[in-house]
C-alpha cells in the first residue's frame, strides 16, 4: 500500500511534466490542426537553457539557489519563447494555405534541425547539473517503506498546479484568450470579426513554447541530467497525453498527463520498466478505439 | 535608381533576421561551461561559431531577398522558366512514348553497375535507395493514395527484415523463400492494425500507428529469447541466384556463383546482384502502383483521400477501402524489409526508430503525394544526397533538416506534385468546353 503510494507520487510528477509538454500541442493543434513535431526539441532546449543559466550564474557568483533558479527559469522560459516565436515564423507561417502534411514535414524538419544543432554546440554526452535541492519531505520515516517526496517533485507539482490554473484563467479572461478560442472555433470568422491571427498564432507559440520550458528545467532539475535526445520521447508522450485527454482541450491536457504519467509509474512499479511505453501506447490505443476524441474532446461534428 | 531603396531594406532585413537568429543560437553556441575542480565551472567563449553563424544566416537570407526582387529575381525566372519549358518538353515527349523512356530508364539503371567510374560503395548506396524508393511507394498508396497518415510505417519494414532473420534463424529458409512470405506477414500486420484504428480520423490516427511503431521495436528490442534483443540476428545469408551462392565458400551440398561460371571470386558481384535485385522489385513496385492507381480500387483510394462522406455515399465500401491500404501498403514495407536484412546481413531493431518513418513520410510528401515518379525522385534524394555529403559528418543531418524545412516552403505540394487523371473526352466534347469556359470568362470580365 504504501509503495503504491509511493508510485502514485511518482506518477503524478511525471504526469505534471506531460502535462506542462502536452499544453504546447494540445494549443497549437487546436488552431492550427497540426502536429507541432518540433515542440519536444523546444522543451529539450529549455532544459539545456535552463542548465546553462544555473551555471552561468555559478561563474558569475550568485551563491543563492533560490535566485539562480528563478534566474533560469527565466531565462528559459524566455528564451524558449522567443524560440517557438521564431520556429512558427520560420517553418509555418509560410505553410498556412499549404496541404495539410506539409506543415508536418516542415516540423520534422525542424525537430531534426534541433536536435543536430544542439548536439553539434554542446555535444552529444550527458549535461549534468548538481543537485540545487537536496532532500525532501519524508512521510512516516520510521515504517518499513518511508514515502520519499523530493523538494523538486513538490515544486514541480505545485508549479505544474499553479500554472495551469493561471492558464485557465488566461484563456478565460484576457482578450488574446478569446483571440485564441475564437481562432480555435473559425479561422476565417475571427479574422472578419478583427482578430490578428498570424499575432494570435505567434502568441499561441510563445506561451506552449514557455511552458515547455518551465517543464524542461524542472525536469532537469528532478532527473539532474540532460540530453540533447530528451525531447523526441518527452514530446511524444506528451502528444499522446493531449491525445488521450482529448486534444484541443486545455484541462484533457492535464488530465491525460496525469494518466499517462500514473500508468507510466504503475506499470514500471509492478510489470515491468522496459514495456512501460507498450503500454502507455497500448491504453492510448485502446482509449482512442472506444472514444475516438480522447477524454475530454468534444465529438467530432461531421457537416456536410 | 528604383532598386535601391529595395536593397536598402533587403539589407536591413537580413541584418535584423541575423542578428535575431544570432542572439538566440548564442546561449547554446557563444561559450562552454568547463567545469572546474571546485563546483564553480569556468567561462569560455566561443564567439567565431557565433560569428559563423550570424554571417551565415546574413548572406543567405540576403540572397533570398535579392533573388526574391527585381533585376536578379527576374533574370533567375527567365533562366529558370526558359529551363522548365525544354524540362516540361522532354517531359512531355517523355509520356508521349512512356514505356520507351521507362526502358530506357532502367536500362541506364541496370548497366549502372557495370559502368567503369562506379565503386563498390555507389552500387551499395544505390541499392540502399533502391529499397527507400519502394518503402517510399508503399507509403505512398496507404499516404498518398488513401490519404491515410501512418507514422509508424517502419514496423512493417521491422516486420519483413525480422522476419526473414528469424525464417533463417529457426527454420533456415532460404531469401526467396523467404521473401513471399515476409510481404504476406507485414500485409497481415496492416491488415491487424488497420481493424481496430478503423473508426480514428486524421491525427488520431497518426499518434495510434506511431505507437504501434515503438511498440513493436520496443518488444523486439525486449523479447530476448527470440530476437536475440538488441544485439539482433547476425549472419543473415545473402540472396542466392538460382541455387548459386553468392559468397566465397559454398555452404555445405551448394555451388557458389563465381565456381559455376568459371569467373575469378569478387565481392562486387554479390553487390551487383543485390543492385538488380532491389532495381527488379522496384520495377515491379512501381508497375503495381500504377496498375492500381488506375484501377477501381486506386480511384476508391483517392475518392476516399478527398472526401469520406461522399465517397461512402457513392457506394463505396470505406472500410474494405481503408483495409487494402493498410494490407498492401505494409506488404511492400514487408518485401523491402526482407531485401534490407538480406543486404545488411543483420538486423537489430536500432534500424526501426521512428525517423526511419519520418524519413519515409518525408520521401512521400517531398515528392508530391501520389506521384509515382515524385516519390521515386525524393527517394534517390533523401538516399544519395546525404551520402554525397559524407565529409560534413555532424552537419550533414543539420543541412538535411535544413533543406526539408526549405524545399517545404517553397514547393509545399513536393517536388513532381501528382496530376489529376483527366478521363478523355472527345475531342467535339472538349472543343465546346472550351468556348463554353471561354465565354464564361467574358461574363465575368463584364
Amino acid at each position: 500500500m504504501l509503495y503504491f503510494v509511493q508510485q502514485l507520487a511518482n506518477g503524478i510528477t511525471l504526469g505534471s511534466i506531460y502535462a506542462l509538454i502536452a499544453i504546447g500541442y494540445t494549443l497549437v493543434y487546436g488552431i492550427l490542426g497540426m502536429i507541432n513535431f518540433a515542440h519536444g526539441e523546444i522543451y529539450m532546449i529549455g532544459a539545456y537553457l535552463g542548465i546553462i543559466t544555473i551555471g552561468l550564474a555559478a561563474v558569475f557568483g550568485i551563491s543563492s539557489t533560490p535566485v539562480a533558479l528563478f534566474l533560469a527559469l527565466l531565462v528559459a522560459v524566455v528564451v524558449t519563447a522567443a524560440y517557438g516565436w521564431t520556429m512558427e515564423r520560420i517553418a509555418y507561417r509560410p505553410l498556412r494555405r499549404a496541404p495539410r502534411l506539409s506543415p508536418l514535414i516542415s516540423a520534422i524538419g525542424m525537430s531534426l534541425f534541433f536536435q543536430n544543432a544542439v548536439q553539434l554546440a554542446q555535444g552529444a554526452k550527458d549535461l549534468a547539473l548538481p543537485p540545487l535541492l537536496p532532500g525532501g519531505f519524508v512521510f512516516l520515516a520510521d515504517s518499513r517503506l518511508p514515502i520519499q517526496v523530493s523538494y523538486v517533485q513538490a515544486i514541480l507539482v505545485a508549479v505544474t498546479v499553479t500554472v495551469m490554473a493561471g492558464l485557465g484563467l488566461f484563456i478565460r479572461l484576457t482578450r488574446t484568450g478569446m483571440a485564441m478560442r475564437a481562432l480555435e472555433q473559425d479561422q476565417v470568422m475571427a479574422a472578419l470579426l478583427g482578430v490578428d491571427v498570424d499575432r494570435t498564432i505567434g502568441q499561441t507559440f510563445i506561451l506552449g513554447s514557455a511552458l515547455a520550458a518551465l517543464a524542461g528545467v524542472l525536469v532537469s532539475l528532478h532527473y539532474g541530467l540532460v540530453n540533447f535526445s530528451i525531447g523526441f520521447l518527452a514530446g511524444i508522450k506528451a502528444f499522446t497525453a493531449a491525445v488521450l485527454g482529448g486534444i484541443g482541450s486545455v484541462p484533457g491536457a492535464m488530465l491525460g498527463g496525469v494518466f499517462l504519467g500514473l500508468i507510466e509509474a504503475m506499470t514500471s512499479a509492478y510489470l515491468s520498466t522496459e514495456l512501460k511505453d507498450v503500454f502507455s501506447f497500448g491504453i492510448l490505443a485502446l482509449v482512442l478505439i472506444v472514444r475516438p476524441t480522447g477524454i475530454l474532446g468534444r465529438p467530432h461534428m461531421e457537416k456536410v | 535608381m528604383a532598386g535601391r531603396p529595395s536593397r536598402c531594406r533587403a539589407l536591413a532585413t537580413a541584418l535584423r533576421d541575423a542578428l535575431w537568429l544570432g542572439l538566440l543560437a548564442s546561449p547554446l553556441v557563444a561559450f562552454d561551461l568547463v567545469p572546474g575542480y571546485e563546483r564553480q565551472p569556468r567561462l569560455h567563449w566561443q564567439l567565431d561559431d557565433l560569428g559563423i553563424i550570424v554571417a551565415g544566416v546574413f548572406l543567405a537570407r540576403l540572397a533570398v531577398l535579392v533573388a526574391g526582387c527585381h533585376h536578379l529575381g527576374l533574370r533567375l525566372s527567365q533562366l529558370t522558366s526558359h529551363g522548365r519549358q525544354r524540362l516540361a518538353r522532354a517531359w512531355q515527349q517523355g509520356r508521349r512514348w512512356p514505356a520507351l523512356t521507362l526502358t530506357v530508364l532502367f536500362g541506364l539503371a541496370a548497366a549502372f553497375p557495370f559502368a567503369p567510374f562506379v565503386s563498390r560503395t555507389a552500387i551499395d548506396v544505390a541499392t540502399l535507395a533502391g529499397i527507400y524508393v519502394v518503402l517510399g511507394l508503399g507509403l505512398n498508396i496507404v499516404v498518398g493514395l488513401a490519404g491515410l497518415l501512418d507514422l509508424g510505417y517502419v514496423a512493417f519494414y521491422a516486420v519483413g527484415a525480422y522476419g526473414y532473420g528469424l525464417l533463417y534463424q529457426y527454420c533456415d529458409w532460404s531469401f526467396w523463400m523467404a521473401l513471399p512470405v515476409c510481404g504476406l506477414a507485414a500485409g497481415l500486420a496492416g491488415l491487424v492494425l488497420g481493424f481496430p484504428v478503423l473508426r480514428l480520423k486524421g491525427d488520431y490516427l497518426a499518434i495510434v500507428t506511431l505507437g504501434f511503431g515503438e511498440i513493436i521495436r520496443i518488444v523486439l528490442n525486449n523479447w530476448d529469447s527470440l530476437t536475440n534483443g538488441p544485439n539482433g540476428i547476425m549472419g543473415i545469408p545473402r540472396p542466392s541466384l538460382f541455387g548459386l551462392e553468392m559468397s566465397r565458400v559454398a555452404r555445405d551440398g551448394g555451388h557458389t556463383f563465381h565456381q559455376f561460371f568459371g569467373l575469378d571470386y569478387d565481392a562486387g558481384h554479390r553487390l551487383i546482384f543485390l543492385y538488380l535485385l532491389v532495381l527488379g522489385l522496384m520495377a515491379g513496385t512501381m508497375l503495381v502502383v500504377e496498375r492500381l492507381k488506375e484501377s477501381r480500387l486506386g480511384r476508391a483510394w483517392v475518392a476516399m483521400r478527398e472526401d469520406e462522406i461522399a465517397c461512402a455515399a457513392m457506394g463505396i465500401d470505406t472500410t474494405l477501402t481503408k483495409l487494402a491500404a493498410f494490407g498492401l501498403g505494409a506488404a511492400w514495407a514487408g518485401l523491402a524489409g526482407a531485401v534490407y536484412a538480406a543486404r545488411q546481413g543483420f538486423v537489430n531493431p536500432e534500424s526501426f526508430t521512428f525517423i526511419e518513418s519520418a524519413t519515409i513520410l518525408a520521401i512521400v510528401v517531398l515528392g508530391g503525394m501520389g506521384s509515382t515518379a515524385g516519390v521515386t525522385c525524393a527517394a534517390l534524394a533523401v538516399v544519395i544526397i546525404p551520402e554525397l555529403v559524407r565529409e560534413l559528418a555532424g552537419f550533414r543531418m543539420l543541412i538535411f533538416a535544413a533543406v526539408m524545412v526549405g524545399l517545404m516552403i517553397v514547393k509545399p505540394e513536393g517536388l513532381l506534385p501528382a496530376r489529376r487523371r483527366i478521363y478523355d473526352l472527345h475531342p467535339d466534347d472538349r472543343r465546346s468546353l472550351e468556348q463554353d469556359r471561354q465565354s464564361l470568362a467574358e461574363v465575368h470580365r463584364q
